[in-house]
């Protein structure tokens, strides 16, 4: 089953490629990852969407775990928490048709429509992965979607509940 | 008052010798020369210029599994560091300390495919407990500190430090202070034991009637042998050992089963099978341990302790996992047992002792030696142990001769044995060897390998003449790669795939070029006056080569696919 994990870590050279690669050689899943400093700039938090039972998640965290670099890991599924994701999609807007069908999904949506051209329109819409899937396929059926970006998810727990050191 | 300022190189060699390190293993190139050069210029710490650098991490290695300080090894960028790449994964498999400092080009030449530059720190990551890249000279200190640190705590493994060039030059310098006292935010090893974890622990113990003691390398790294024997002897249970855990107690005890495993006793496998409570200590339940996981033990409650909790239910789930560091663990151990008044139950214990002594009797081990036959090589290892008085250092390389020494010669201490037992590096038992015979001139250290292993680095002939390491090397020569013989005859419907080997050199000349001396060793009658000339002799590198029966098979032997306790006794014969 699909697991969000969160992993706080040392923002050094290298850290990065010590957990991608920890992935590839252990033969664990990566459905996506997403990696920036934090507010404090010497710590670097990472979110990654993996596939696995039980047992092959209890490795993955103790995997990470053990890796120098890593702080903290927590696998935040099971808890109540935030989960969003970022998505870039230009579409086709030759028409007043299209252009209509794109602002109204767009409107019911709650995205952004943040860049025009001569024919197509960048919309912006951020939330869960199944949000995002739902919006891509309502687009789909209006209009063609000529460029898409995602983020990949970042995740927090709800409430009180903090990844910190 | 000025402060006195150090280039990077020599920054290199002073932490070292902060860190009170005796030997560097190493071989000079471009990239390293500056520190090359400031090893010359001081007289704490000596270099050892072996003659390939997978050779340098080998005798770094072996140096440490006999001494337990962290080994050393310096190597050039490119080649020189990817040579080191055999001997860091050996040393990350079984879980040896070791610091690499590898050389790299300049800074700014990074990433443009300079002569000899290669990502050694991309090359390694997978096989490393971490890695450095110094940037500027002050980095240096802190990295080495660190490296050791890392290095030589938790779960032990090699760590490697890249050094690129320009911050080695003498046009670089800056003030030097290193801090041995390392604290890192992200990396606090657990060390002792969960107290409810050891509670439960010692109640399973309690309940057991049926218990055994399953011990490996953990209990030699962390020298607690003695301790280990100390609870073995509260419960009265059998101990079985891994290949890696051979000396955790004495060979010879009443309590001592064997080893367990692919080349196990039958006793120990039947006893591991038929157990009602295991208790692991520092094992990772290996695939050459456990065969066919999905059959493995069905009936037992596992405690696990480890000091790594990724080894816990890996493979096999535990249902009492400990993490945390096994001698200290143990003594917890041993104190809640006595908390809780602890005896055992005679009844169960004489039951299973009955059982256990019924597999004994099987002599699984034993093997046919006619007098007019060619030696076998288990006859080769028993006389050697004899000889010995089974006081030797063994340094084994991998393959057949490796199981008959961890069979046939019964360890009484750790850090005796010494093999590639993870990672399974042909190449290993001499450079090895001689790592432990640096650290200990007066004993008798023993290179056991094959015709096969030898000759994976037996350029180092030449070093053990420069440095004079008179280790004694046996060579059990069958003419053949023997385990993968074994292997062919077994499985392969005896195609003997590029198993044979046609044209070997005459090992006795070789070994008298490089000024040692040559035993051969042809017929059984030779065999023990011939190797105790050879362990008579103390000054020179001895190399025995003794001709044995190519068709020996190694057994028992796991039968594939089965489970732990399904072996085969000898050529068509099962358990």
């Amino acid at each position: 089953m699909r697991r969000i994990l969160a992993i706080l870590m040392e923002n050094e050279p290298g850290s990065l490629s010590r957990i991608v690669g920890l992935f590839s050689q252990r033969a664990f899943n990566i459905e996506s990852l997403t990696v920036a400093p934090t507010d404090d700039n010497s710590l670097s938090r990472m979110t990654i969407a993996t596939k696995g039972d039980d047992k092959v998640l209890e490795q993955i965290v103790k995997q990470v775990n053990k890796l120098i670099d890593v702080i903290k890991i927590t696998d935040i599924t099971d808890r109540k928490h935030i989960e969003r994701e970022l998505l870039l999609v230009k579409v086709s807007a030759m028409n007043d048709k299209s252009r209509t069908e794109v602002k109204r999904i767009t409107d019911i949506f709650r995205g952004n429509i943040i860049d025009i051209g001569k024919q197509v329109y960048t919309v912006q819409l951020t939330g869960d992965a199944d949000k995002l899937n739902a919006f891509i396929n309502a687009l789909q059926n209006e209009t063609e979607i000529i460029e898409s970006a995602r983020s990949g998810c970042v995740g927090m727990a709800r409430g009180d509940q903090a990844l910190r050191i | 008052m000025t402060t006195e300022l150090f280039t990077g190189a020599e920054m290199v060699v002073k932490s070292l010798s902060a860190l009170k390190v005796k030997y560097i293993f190493g071989y000079p190139g471009g990239s390293v020369l500056d520190i090359y050069d400031a090893i010359f210029q001081q007289d704490e710490i000596e270099h050892i210029l072996v003659r390939h650098e997978q050779a340098a991490t080998h005798m770094a290695d072996g140096y440490t599994r006999a001494t337990g300080e962290v080994g050393v090894v310096l190597a050039t960028s490119g080649p020189g560091a990817t040579n080191c790449v055999t001997g860091i994964a050996t040393a990350y498999m079984d879980s040896i300390p070791m610091v690499v400092l590898a050389g790299q080009v300049a800074s700014t030449l990074i990433g443009n495919d300079a002569f000899q530059e290669t990502d050694i720190v991309g090359c390694t990551r997978p096989i490393i407990k971490h890695s450095f890249n110094c940037r500027s000279l002050t980095d240096i200190p802190d990295a080495i500190a660190k490296a050791f640190y890392l290095a030589n705590t938790g779960r032990p493994g090699p760590v490697v430090v890249e050094l690129p060039k320009d911050v080695l030059i003498p046009q670089n310098k800056g003030p030097f202070s290193i801090d041995t006292d390392i604290k890192m935010r992200s990396y606090n090893p657990n060390v002792k034991g969960h107290t409810k974890q050891i509670k439960k622990a010692a109640q399973t113990i309690a309940k057991a009637k049926k218990l055994v003691v399953y011990s490996g390398g953990g209990i030699v790294i962390s020298d607690s042998s003695e301790l280990l024997t100390t609870l073995v002897e509260t419960l009265k249970a059998p101990v079985t050992n891994t290949l890696m855990g051979l000396g955790g107690v004495p060979g010879t005890h009443d309590q001592y089963i064997g080893m367990l495993g692919m080349h196990g006793t039958l006793e120990a496998n039947k006893t591991m099978a038929n157990a009602d409570v295991i208790l692991a200590l520092g094992v990772r339940f290996d695939d050459r341990v456990t065969n066919n996981v999905e059959k493995f033990c069905p009936n037992a409650t596992i405690i696990h302790v480890d000091i790594d909790p990724t080894s816990i239910s890996k493979t096999i789930n535990a249902h009492v996992p400990v993490v945390g560091l096994v001698e200290i663990v143990m003594q917890q151990l041993i104190d809640e047992l006595k908390e809780i008044n602890f005896t055992p139950d005679k009844d169960a214990l004489s039951l299973w002792w009955q059982q256990i002594n019924l597999w004994r009797n099987v002599k699984s081990l034993s093997y046919q030696q006619d007098e007019n036959e060619k030696i076998k090589p288990q006859r080769v290892v028993e006389a050697m142990y004899k000889i010995t008085n089974g006081e030797a250092y063994v340094c084994s390389d991998v393959g057949q001769h490796q199981m008959f020494a961890a069979q046939h010669y019964p360890f009484a201490k750790p850090r005796q044995w010494i093999n590639s037992g993870g990672l399974g590096t042909m190449g290993f038992g001499l450079p090895a060897a001689m790592g432990v015979k640096l650290a200990f001139p007066d004993k008798h250290v023993i290179c056991i390998t094959g015709d096969g292993s030898i000759q994976m680095n037996i350029q180092e002939l030449s070093t053990c003449s420069q440095y004079n390491l008179p280790v004694v090397i046996v060579t059990l020569n069958n003419r053949s790669l023997g385990m993968v013989r074994q292997w062919q005859d077994m499985v392969y419907g005896g195609r003997h795939s590029s198993s044979y080997m046609e044209s070997l050199p005459d090992f006795i000349k070789i070994a008298e070029a490089y000024g040692h001396v040559g035993i051969q060793i042809d017929t059984l009658d030779e065999l023990e006056d011939k190797l105790t000339q050879a362990f008579a002799i103390k000054d020179k590198l001895v190399f025995v080569d003794v001709m044995v029966d190519e068709k020996e098979h190694v057994y028992p032997m796991h039968i594939r696919t089965g489970a732990i306790d399904e072996m085969w006794l000898s050529k068509g014969v099962k358990a």
